[in-house]
């Protein structure tokens, strides 16, 4: 039998301490968990193998370098060309991350706004749709034409490509909060700015950064794809146009070196947004937590 | 001992101080057609520990819903003669409200979602932290402020959801099966610490329940509710004193009280 004379304060209740779920450090090779590392070091070795094949099979059959280099060749041509390179990757980046920006700010603003008013939704929800349905390379020549500055252009496209996925995602993170949640703020009289502020926006939030993470490519594409209509036409210099031209002038391992460089730049923004995910996450939200079973 | 002489059906003849709310002859009807409520009469007074009882689907939850503001009734009032009222009439009582979750923001620390109430209300930051932790430590928590509710076991989640409704001290506390999730001894932990918080504190507790254990050990007054539609079939006083504890568990007298609250029930459901 229980002591009648307790205090209310006790730590925790009955099964408490069974129940609590136990966070262990994980021993760390490098500064990073044992258990990450058979997913970083299996796709290293197959990529070696498959470079290594790559190589062979370019010396072994001898294929010409302008149609197919081997990735040594690549490599020497990225480090010599670097320059040139670098200062694409340059522009490119610059068109990517202020898409990215764009879009975030229009999404998320675009998002709030229709959250407050289902007759905005109604009429407007349809137009951003078709703006996502279009493809963007049926429409880059028209922006072109129609904007002139071909640096605009490009960040316009690359946006259009990047914002539905934010928009569409924030707005149904802003639905999300749980309903109980919204009685609590009914019942202590919240104000819509309150209720956005303390309750739907930090429900939004996990939506928000699963929609920034796709979008953080889709900018990338949007600018590349846009570059590529463009093409000699314009006079930016980005990742895109360097292919083109190589391609003109059958300087296949410059091409393949632009290439690689995209598909870097790509990895590394999915990289980064992932890990601002994380860090955002990382206390609360179940797909960053890990748990012990 | 009769058993019946113990829970007493209450008269209400004696003349009475104006009750804290006054519930009269409301209904609730659902768009879908389904009669919640009917005709439903009740006063709470101040201070008191009422249980509502019955089978899932009487409409205790509904009712408890109207009484906290959240629907309102298809006919009948509710009214709140000792609370304030705003320019437009309505009652805005103090009340605290825990649901059949504990409904806590996965986002927030233990004391963030206990501050929820005093930060929508404009309470200053630093008043608030220190009465959100006060209301911890009372709930026994002390030490978990900064912990997320991810990283807090059923029964505790549910402690932080009871300080968040009572950190704005109250007049009335709602709650909607709050331990129905929970397992028997941490429930058993919890009834024990909220009469404690209650006989401490002395708000007015309405507590939803479909255990006639529970309501039993808990109230002082039972309405038992039959379903279909919800409607009040007895109003019972349970009489025995409080502070109680385990050795009341145990007892004869509440096993007594049980069987006759059960027997209520039983002919309320039967109808």
């Amino acid at each position: 039998m229980s002591d009648i004379t307790a205090p209310v304060h006790v730590p925790h209740d009955g099964t408490d301490a069974e129940a609590r779920p136990i966070f262990t450090e994980e021993r760390r090779i490098l500064g990073i968990a044992r258990s990450t590392w058979p997913g970083i070091l299996a796709p290293i070795v197959i990529g070696i193998f498959a470079l290594g094949f790559w190589e062979w099979i370019v010396h072994a059959r001898n294929i010409p370098h302008y149609v197919l280099p081997g990735p040594w060749l690549i490599a020497k041509t990225l480090v010599a060309d670097w320059g040139t390179l670098s200062g694409s990757l340059w522009i490119t980046l610059r068109i990517t991350f202020a898409a990215l920006i764009a879009a975030v700010t229009v999404g998320v603003a675009l998002a709030i706004v229709f959250t407050q008013s289902k007759w905005l939704e109604m009429s407007l929800f349809p137009y951003a749709v078709i703006l996502q349905v279009t493809p963007v390379v049926s429409i880059a020549p028209l922006i072109i034409i129609w904007v002139g500055d071909i640096n605009l252009s490009l960040l316009i496209c690359a946006w259009i490509v990047a914002f539905f996925p934010i928009l569409s995602n924030t707005i149904m993170g802003l639905n999300s909060a749980d309903h109980n949640l919204i009685n609590l703020f009914q019942l202590y009289k919240a104000n819509r700015w309150q209720a956005l502020r303390y309750l739907r926006l930090p429900a939004a939030l996990p939506y928000f950064l699963g929609g920034l993470k796709i979008s953080g490519g889709l900018a990338l594409i949007g600018a590349v794809v846009a570059e590529f209509v463009a093409g000699s036409g314009g006079n930016a210099s980005g990742l895109a146009y360097r292919i083109l031209e190589s391609g003109y002038q059958l300087r296949i391992p410059r091409m393949f070196a632009a290439l690689i460089m995209i598909s870097v730049t790509g990895i590394a923004i999915f990289l980064l947004t992932s890990w601002i995910s994380h860090i955002f996450l990382r206390k609360w939200h179940e797909s960053a937590i890990k748990r012990e079973n | 001992m009769s058993a019946a002489v113990a829970l007493s059906k209450s008269t209400g003849e004696a003349p009475k101080p104006r009750p804290l709310v006054s519930i009269r002859d409301v209904s609730k009807q659902f768009a879908n057609g389904t009669i919640a409520v009917r005709d439903v009469n009740l006063d709470l007074a101040r201070g008191e520990f009422v249980s509502l009882l019955g089978p899932s689907g009487c409409g205790k939850s509904t009712l408890l819903r109207m009484i906290s503001g959240l629907g309102e009734p298809s006919r009948g009032t509710i009214e709140w003669p000792t609370s304030p009222h705003d320019a437009e009439g309505h009652a805005s009582p103090d009340l605290g409200f825990v649901f059949q979750e504990p409904t806590l923001m996965p986002w927030a620390t233990a004391l963030k979602n206990v501050m929820l109430p005093l930060t929508l209300k404009g309470v200053n930051k630093r008043d608030a932290e220190a009465q959100a932790a006060t209301m911890l430590s009372l709930v026994g928590l002390k030490g978990f402020e900064t912990s997320y509710p991810r990283e807090l076991s059923g029964g505790m989640k549910m402690r932080v959801s009871i300080a968040r409704a009572l950190v704005t001290k109250p007049s009335i506390l709602l709650m909607d099966e709050p331990f129905a999730a929970l397992d028997e001894i941490t429930r058993h932990k919890l009834n024990d610490d909220l009469l404690k918080l209650w006989w401490e504190q002395r708000f007015t507790a309405v507590f939803v329940t479909h255990s006639v254990f529970e309501s039993v050990y808990l109230s002082q007054r039972i309405v038992v509710m039959a379903a279909r539609p919800g409607r009040v079939m007895a109003d019972l006083t349970v009489d025995a004193p409080h502070p109680r504890d385990d050795m009341f568990r145990t007892s004869a007298q509440y096993a007594d009280l049980c069987r006759v609250a059960s027997q209520n029930l039983k002919k309320a459901i039967a109808g």
